[in-house]
Formats: C-alpha cells, sequence, structure tokens
C-alpha cells in the first residue's frame, strides 16, 4: 500500500532495490535509517496536528461552564450551535445561514480565482516559450505569497476607504455623488481580497499540470483541423484537470476556514463558520468551538472527498 | 506553425499584467503611503514626504511594543526556518527507501495543509490547556502554562511549513538521478560522504528554497498562531489587532517594515540560489542540469 502510494506521488523515488543493500555492511539497519530519517517529521505531525484534532474532537462532546471546561461527555456544545434549528424551520437558523453565507462566498471566491488562475497559468506555460521568463513570471506571481496576508488586505484601505482613490476618481469624473459605501467593509471587499490573496494556490498547480502537456499533442489537435476552442475545450481542459482540482481543493477549504481575511476585510460584521469558531474561543466556550470545528471539518472532507472523486490526487503530487 | 504571435498572446498578456497589477498595486500603494508626512492620512494624496511614521515605530511610542513583537517574530521564524529545512531534507532522504509508515507521513502532511488553519489552532490550543490541566492537578499547582512562543507556537507553524518543504523534497528527489550516489558508493564513500559531498551540494539552492518558505511563512503566519501562540504577541498579531482602530499611516508603516524583512529574506535566498545554480553551471558536471 505505502509503496503503492509513494510510486504514484513520486515516481523514480524508489531506487532499484539492490542498490542500498550492494554498500559495504554498516551497523544500522535500512529501516532504522528510514526510521531516524523520517521520524523527527512524522513525530511533530502526531504531536501538533493528528494529536490536536483528536483534542478536537474528544473536547466537543465535553460539557462547559462560564469560564471552564468539563470533562464530562455532553451533547451541549452541539446542541447550543444548532439551537433553534429545529424550531425555526422551515426558516434557516443562524447556523444554518452562516453556512450558506461561507459556501456561498466560497463558491465566488471559487469561480473568480479559478478563472483568473487558468488564464494565468495557460499564459505562462503556453504563450511564454523563453524557460528564463517563464521563471521570472512565475517568480513575479509567487513573491507576494512569501509576503504577509494581512498587509495585502489592508492595501486595499486607501483603495476602497470612503475617500480612498476608488471613490474619489469616481466623484471627480461625476459618475456618483456620494462615496460608495459597500466598496470596503463588505462582502465585495471580502470576496476581492480572498481573490487577491489566493489565487495563487490555483495557479500552481494548473500551471504544473499545463508544462506537462506533450506540446505535439496540441499540434495534432490543430493539424486534424481543430479549432483553438476546441483544442481548449477536448485537449488542455481535460489534461489540466488534475491541476484545476488540486487548486479548487486548496482555494475552497482557505475560504471555508478563513476567518481573518473576512474579519478584516468584512469590518468584523460578516459570519463565517471560521468566524463562528473564533467568537466561541473568545467565549471561552470550547468545546462549542470544537464542536463548530468538527461540523467545519466534516464538510470541508465532504468536499475535498467529491472534489477528488473526479482526479486522483496522489498521483499529481 | 504561424510566424509571428498570435492575437491570443497579446490579450493574455495583457490579462497577465493587469493580473500583476493587481497583485503589487495596493501594496505598492501602502508602501508610499506609509511615508505620508506628519499631517498626513491613510489615503492618497499624500500630504508631504516623511519617514515621520516609520521613525515613530521605532520609537516605541507607537500602539505597539513593535521592539518585542518584531524580536520574537524573527526569533521564531528562524528556529521555524532551520526545523523546517533539517525536518525535510532527513524525511525526503527516506522517502526514497520504502519504509512503513511512509503514507501515514505523507496524508499527515497533505491533511495538515489543506485542514483549516483555525481548526488546527483551536486543536493545538486545547492539547495545552489539557497538560497544564494535568500539571496542575498532579504536579505543580502554581504551574501556569506550557503554551508559548516555542513550545506550541512553533509546532503550530511547522504544521505549516513541514507540508511545503516536504513537496519541495519530493519535487527535488523526482528528478535526481540516484546513479550519481552509486557511483560515490563504488569509489568508496560512507553513505555520509554521499550525503554530504554528492546529494547535498545538488539539492542546495532547492534546500534554501525550502528555508525560504520556512522563514517567510512562519514570520507572516497568522490563523494557525492565532489560538495557539499563547500569551505574547507575534508581529501579524500585532497588525492585525491594529486592523480594528486603524487611523493614521502608522499602520501603513508596520507593514512596511514587515514587508521590507521578507524582502530582504527573500533577496537573499534568491539571489543565493541564482549564485549556486551559476556555481554548478560553470563548475559542476551536466549532472547538476535541471535541477533548480
Amino acid at each position: 500500500m505505502s509503496e503503492e502510494v509513494l510510486q504514484q506521488a513520486a515516481p523514480g523515488l524508489i531506487p532499484g532495490s539492490g542498490t542500498a543493500r550492494a554498500a559495504k555492511p554498516t551497523r544500522l539497519s535500512p529501516s532504522f535509517i528510514s526510521w531516524l530519517q523520517a521520524g523527527p517529521m512524522m513525530l511533530v505531525f502526531l504531536a501538533f496536528f493528528l494529536i490536536p484534532l483528536a483534542f478536537v474532537v474528544i473536547v466537543s462532546f465535553w460539557d462547559y461552564n462560564e469560564y471552564q471546561l468539563l470533562p464530562a461527555f455532553s451533547g451541549r456544545g452541539y446542541t447550543d450551535t444548532f439551537e433553534g434549528c429545529i424550531a425555526q424551520l422551515p426558516d434557516l437558523c443562524t447556523i444554518g445561514k452562516t453556512y450558506l453565507k461561507t459556501l456561498k462566498l466560497g463558491f465566488m471566491v471559487w469561480a473568480i480565482t479559478l478563472f483568473i488562475g487558468f488564464w494565468v497559468a495557460y499564459f505562462l506555460a503556453f504563450h511564454v516559450k523563453s524557460k528564463t521568463w517563464q521563471m521570472g513570471l512565475s517568480l513575479l506571481c509567487t513573491i507576494p505569497f512569501w509576503t504577509s496576508n494581512v498587509i495585502r488586505m489592508i492595501a486595499w484601505i486607501p483603495l476602497l476607504g470612503r475617500n480612498g482613490l476608488v471613490n474619489s476618481g469616481l466623484i471627480k469624473t461625476g459618475l456618483i455623488n456620494h462615496p460608495l459605501e459597500w466598496l470596503l467593509f463588505s462582502e465585495f471587499s471580502v470576496v476581492l481580497a480572498l481573490v487577491h490573496l489566493f489565487t495563487f494556490f490555483m495557479v500552481v498547480p494548473i500551471f504544473n499540470s499545463m508544462v506537462r502537456i506533450d506540446k505535439s499533442l496540441i499540434e495534432a489537435a490543430y493539424d486534424a483541423g481543430a479549432t483553438g476552442f476546441q483544442t481548449l475545450l477536448n485537449v488542455i481542459i481535460p489534461l489540466a484537470k488534475p491541476g484545476i482540482v488540486i487548486g479548487s481543493i486548496f482555494v475552497i477549504t482557505i475560504v471555508m476556514g478563513d476567518f481573518i481575511t473576512i474579519g478584516v476585510m468584512g469590518g468584523q460584521q460578516i459570519a463565517a463558520a471560521g468566524k463562528i469558531i473564533e467568537t466561541r474561543v473568545n467565549a471561552l466556550q470550547f468545546p462549542a468551538a470544537a464542536a463548530n470545528a468538527v461540523i467545519l471539518l466534516t464538510i470541508t472532507f465532504l468536499i475535498i472527498t467529491m472534489m477528488s472523486r473526479i482526479v486522483d490526487i496522489k498521483k499529481e503530487l | 506553425m504561424k510566424e509571428g504571435r498570435p492575437r491570443s498572446f497579446y490579450v493574455l498578456a495583457t490579462f497577465f499584467a493587469a493580473y500583476v497589477l493587481f497583485l503589487y498595486g495596493p501594496m505598492i500603494a501602502i508602501y508610499v503611503l506609509s511615508f505620508q508626512g506628519p499631517q498626513g492620512g491613510l489615503t492618497f494624496p499624500m500630504n508631504g514626504v516623511s519617514t515621520f511614521w516609520i521613525a515613530k515605530l521605532f520609537q516605541g511610542t507607537g500602539i505597539v511594543d513593535l521592539g518585542a513583537a518584531f524580536r520574537r517574530s524573527l526569533l521564531l521564524g528562524i528556529i521555524v526556518m532551520i526545523v523546517t529545512v533539517v525536518l525535510s531534507v532527513a524525511a525526503g532522504m527516506a522517502f526514497r527507501r520504502k519504509f512503513r509508515a511512509q503514507s501515514i507521513l505523507f496524508y499527515s502532511a497533505i491533511a495538515s495543509l489543506i485542514v483549516p488553519s483555525i481548526i488546527t489552532s483551536l486543536g493545538i490550543s486545547l492539547e495545552f490547556r489539557i497538560i497544564d490541566d494535568l500539571i496542575k492537578a498532579h504536579w505543580n499547582e502554581n504551574f501556569e502554562t506550557s503554551m508559548g512562543l516555542l513550545t506550541s507556537g512553533l509546532g503550530a507553524h511547522l504544521t505549516w511549513t513541514l507540508p511545503f518543504g516536504l513537496l519541495i523534497m519530493f519535487a527535488i528527489f523526482n528528478r535526481f538521478d540516484p546513479r550519481l550516489e552509486e557511483a560515490a558508493r563504488d569509489l568508496g564513500a560512507t553513505p555520509w560522504q554521499t550525503f554530504r559531498h554528492v546529494v547535498l551540494p545538488i539539492i542546495l539552492p532547492s534546500v534554501i528554497g525550502i528555508g525560504l518558505f520556512g522563514f517567510t511563512l512562519s514570520w507572516d503566519e497568522l490563523a494557525r498562531s492565532s489560538q495557539a501562540i499563547g500569551a505574547v504577541n507575534t508581529l501579524p498579531l500585532d497588525l492585525q489587532g491594529l486592523t480594528t482602530t486603524v487611523t493614521n499611516p502608522d499602520i501603513y508603516a508596520l507593514g512596511t517594515v514587515i514587508s521590507a524583512v521578507s524582502f530582504t529574506v527573500i533577496t537573499l535566498a534568491l539571489g543565493t540560489i541564482h549564485m549556486l545554480n551559476k556555481r554548478q553551471a560553470a563548475k559542476g558536471s551536466d549532472a547538476g542540469q535541471g535541477l533548480v
């Protein structure tokens, strides 16, 4: 099982089986060395990812009062979360509305980042012929990823604020009389900032899939009489699908769990799945926070499962 | 093939240029605005040009204790960088052989990348709270907390940087020619000598890339730190705290200072990678080609 996964994940990593043992006798067995090499990273994931996730699930079934955790089984974290959901039917309760809103945000950001990411990757992969230019331009797209997200968020304030560049420009040209209020601290600015921050996660995997496409396939399509559009639809998109799916998984999971961009760009006024968790933690209601985390995790997992049906992710990394 | 560039090239080149402008434009706007005059406000036009707001940050009369947060973030970033490089290279080497539990490690890394940060952060904070409660109950009643910058904070950052490190290592060894190591072994090199004198020099540019990811991702990390950092704040957390009460350009000045560190590290790393690649091209055999 593990070898098969690795062969798919990174073909060529496993060298000929004889090579490792051909060396002169050493005191350490190969499997022991592997453990030494991989063990530390495994321990970090165990201590700071797997065990914490287990605690999230466990604590979501604990009880709580105003100031502390009570380690006794209780469904209160969940019942508090879904409070009024049955009574209010057929209307959606708060949690339902919040998740619907988060999904809506996720869908909008996904659609826009997919469009931008696809064409940026397409340009880099097919129109930029020189390797040096390709690398330089890819780097240009990557550098902002190495800089602070918060700074890239507040960078919109001087542009979109009430007296910002956009509003003052529009007023000067006489298109509007009063500054537009919906530009900043609104759903619009949240979507804009999320697109601004995370299109990168779409560009990289799609570009990766596209550069692997054999150029002769495209020429063959043209030679066989396909139009540019037909080639795009029947050759390039199917072959770039793995990158599209991986990028989509990244973008959707990021938006589903986001609370910082939505908080800062929404003026702390927009409810979202990630923000519920933050609010609960700030109120020291850890089991309720954990219950919300479990719900969010389940929904995220469902989305990923649905999407990975389309493509085998292991093969593509 | 047709001569010259097709019309679609110009359309897409314009689109790409617009995307780059969209990426950089707003950032550049705040770098410029952080040099507002003392009377300047949050938006254009500039009200004079000065280093008033940046100087104010360093005088410590600003809103946050910038110096302390700056040192904390720098310390954490450097430690995260070192740990990420060492653990990623080691684990990357391990993945070249079959070993038990390697699929568990692989899936843990991918899951750690994809599971929403707030959940990981919450989990770590719960874990440390429970550890604290155990210590208080069984050993030391006056114990305060085991949460902190270099315990829970470090762990939280590593769950974000290690997957990137491991994926970069996969990319390196996908293109690595194992015959080079066989040759070294045939010449009598020990495993450590093979690694030190053959493998490491070839993969070094990419290893610096891992370090670049390690430092910059930690330096700017926010979501995972939010619940897991303990009592003290890192620089991005302070910056985020300021966003709710923005009234004057010192927030831009802080942004510019943080970015300046990022850009210094990026330039240093890319410069070193470039230099190493040139040296490999000049002095190495063709074995190192394509290992960027």
